[in-house]
């Protein structure tokens, strides 16, 4: 760990000793959980703590983990991740933060700590469910006006459940249930961890 | 008297002002601009959702697709993540072939958005100037690559092969002579770096014609000067990367700051604006073409004298050589793998950035340790620099949110995705 990310790391153990769940450094990078209850409160000093100091919000991304690791994902199924930086500082952070219900995954808005982060939340709210109380414009963003469905949730088809297409009969635009066959060219593959080891194995 | 109510206009998608499918629904009063609300997607093809169904080195050439002006710098990103999940290291004269081309990709986008601009704004001219330039880097493309638009050029490990000795010539066609046919191509006779070399050198002289054009021009600042002024602060809160937080006088730059790749061994400067508005994001930029030529003088010259590897010899990331391939039991197994299976990445989260020409692109990349990813999750700077639109036009004429739309440079393979 280079001292940079151990002044960094050390400075989050000061001042949130508790309320980080699970501070994880690896590839030169950290990422902290955070309880849903603490969210706003951190990420509110994550900005102004003078040690702190991460003044921008570069993104934030909802993930669902339900079929991690071929479906051997024992916690929440969805959280929402945001990545930090500090321009003062030059450094860079990682929070997660679960949402508490499978079901009705809720995550609070942090659009007034950092007004960057409203666009990323309409997009993990269309794309995954996740709602954001406290936004003030919680609307669609990528997907189609009258789209039903979170179509990045990993039990959402990669085709989708309709198709449009011009009918020729009703002169108009329609859309129908799918035609196509689902395919998988490459299989997906999680290898046991001494697979190829030719030493040990 | 009834009252006069505000006119909501429908600007796009279908707008020669809309840079592709932006569409927006503004809020008007009289000329005046109140509300201003993009609705984007209409691009959307959930690269990302693709992306989980794809192994690694499959989405390499989507990467190309997203922000279609600026190719090479998206799939550096792409690239950069896997290699650090991995753990591979790149070959140095590959590191400087990705910073040459990252910086020859970046001209390649700010000549087109020099030319858009100033098409939004009404110098017909620039278009035409910028095309001529452009034309002549990607032939780069097309020479290394083979394509000239999605090169899908590096690869995890490096780059997909050395730089070619030969230029993609002109042909004789009854529209041009043999005359013309040999000036045109007296520069495309030697190697690759040969023709950069000779483009390199004109370009400063070609940068001062662009700016004879516009940076005096009275009706070009009138249109410019004063128009969307964005603090430093509120950069910083809407999340302002590349030259639109540099405009604002912030001088932020991965490549000084983070460097990566070789660039902490070039030298280049950062320009950076002082009164936030379009006039200084135009000015940004403009130096910044001509920093890159120099990085990219900078890495010919180390080329030229540099023979070695471009791509990393695990087999287990890159395919070993052909000629290997066909004699060897061993290699021949890793090709096989590498065809119908792909690289395993461990398991772990990264997050790789680049100094893209529109601001910081990251690749945010989950992997449980299987044969795809898990989640990727594509930064595009467009999308939160678009998210402020609303911000910047906001009491401003209907007129500048044209000049609005030009100065955040957006493309729509990016922000849609």
């Amino acid at each position: 760990m280079s001292a940079k990310l151990e002044v960094l790391s050390q400075n989050l153990q000061k001042h949130f000793g508790g309320q980080i769940g699970l501070l994880q450094v690896s590839l030169g990078e950290i990422t902290i959980d955070v309880d849903v209850a603490d969210y706003q409160v951190v990420m509110t000093r994550l900005r102004d703590e003078p040690d702190l100091r991460f003044e921008e919000l570069m993104d934030l991304c909802g993930v669902d983990y339900s079929t991690y690791g071929n479906g051997n994902w024992s916690g929440k199924r969805f959280a929402a991740v945001s990545h930090l930086i500090s321009v003062t500082h030059n450094w860079r952070l990682r929070v997660r933060c679960f949402a508490s219900d499978d079901d009705f995954p809720s995550i609070p808005s942090i659009v007034t700590i950092w007004n960057s982060v409203n666009w990323f939340e309409r997009e993990a709210f269309d794309l995954y469910g996740i709602v954001f109380p406290g936004h003030p414009d919680l609307r669609r963003i990528l997907t189609d006006y009258g789209f039903i469905g979170h179509p990045f949730r990993k039990d959402f088809p990669i085709s989708g459940y309709v198709e449009m297409r011009y009918d020729p009969d009703q002169q108009r635009v329609i859309y129908q249930p799918v035609t196509i066959e689902p395919r998988e060219v490459t299989p997906r593959i999680v290898r046991e961890k001494s697979y190829g080891d030719v030493e040990n194995g | 008297m009834a009252d006069i109510q505000n006119y909501t206009l429908n600007f796009g998608p279908q707008h020669p002002a809309a840079h592709g499918v932006l569409r927006m629904v503004l809020e008007l009063d009289g000329e005046v601009v109140m509300r201003a609300d993009p609705h984007i997607g209409m691009l959307h093809r959930a690269t990302e959702k693709l992306a989980e169904n794809k192994t690694w080195i499959q989405s390499v050439p989507y990467m190309d697709r997203l922000d279609y002006m600026s190719m090479m710098c998206n799939e550096h990103a792409y690239c950069m993540a896997i290699e650090k999940l991995l753990g591979v290291e790149v070959p140095v004269r590959a590191q400087y072939i990705r910073v040459m081309f990252d910086e020859i990709t970046r001209i390649l986008n700010h000549l087109l958005w020099i030319g858009a601009h100033g098409l939004d704004v009404g110098a017909m001219t620039m278009m035409l100037y910028a095309m001529r330039e452009r034309e002549d880097l990607v032939d780069c493309y097309e020479a290394v690559s083979g394509s000239r638009w999605h090169a899908a050029y590096y690869r995890p490990g490096g780059v997909y092969r050395d730089l070619p000795d030969t230029m993609p010539q002109y042909k004789e066609s009854k529209w041009k002579s043999s005359a013309k046919l040999k000036q045109l191509n007296e520069a495309r006779s030697g190697t690759l770096l040969d023709f950069l070399d000779d483009f390199v050198a004109r370009f400063p002289k070609i940068a001062d014609e662009y700016e004879t054009l516009l940076t005096g021009n009275r009706i070009w600042k009138q249109r410019l000067v004063d128009v969307g002024i964005v603090t430093p602060e509120r950069a910083l809160q809407l999340g302002y990367t590349g030259p639109m937080i540099r405009g604002s006088g912030i001088a932020w730059d991965l490549r000084k700051k983070q460097p990566y790749e070789v660039y902490d061994r070039v030298d280049f400067d950062i320009p950076v604006g002082i009164t936030g508005d379009c006039y200084a994001r135009y000015l940004v930029r403009v130096e910044e073409m001509r920093q890159s030529n120099r990085i990219i003088k900078q890495c010919i010259d180390w080329l030229r004298v540099n023979p070695g590897p471009v791509i990393t010899d695990n087999f287990k990331v890159a395919s070993p050589p052909r000629a290997n391939m066909k004699s060897n039991m061993e290699e021949l197994i890793h090709h096989f793998k590498l065809c119908t299976e792909g690289i395993h990445v461990p398991e772990g989260q990264i997050y790789s950035t680049v100094e893209h020409p529109k601001g910081e692109f990251g690749i945010y990349a989950i992997s449980d340790g299987a044969n795809k990813p898990y989640r990727l999750k594509i930064r595009s700077p467009g999308l939160v620099h678009l998210a402020s639109l609303d911000e910047l036009t906001r009491g401003h004429m209907i007129a500048d949110v044209v000049t609005m739309v030009g100065t955040i440079d957006i493309v729509f393979g990016e922000i849609d995705r």
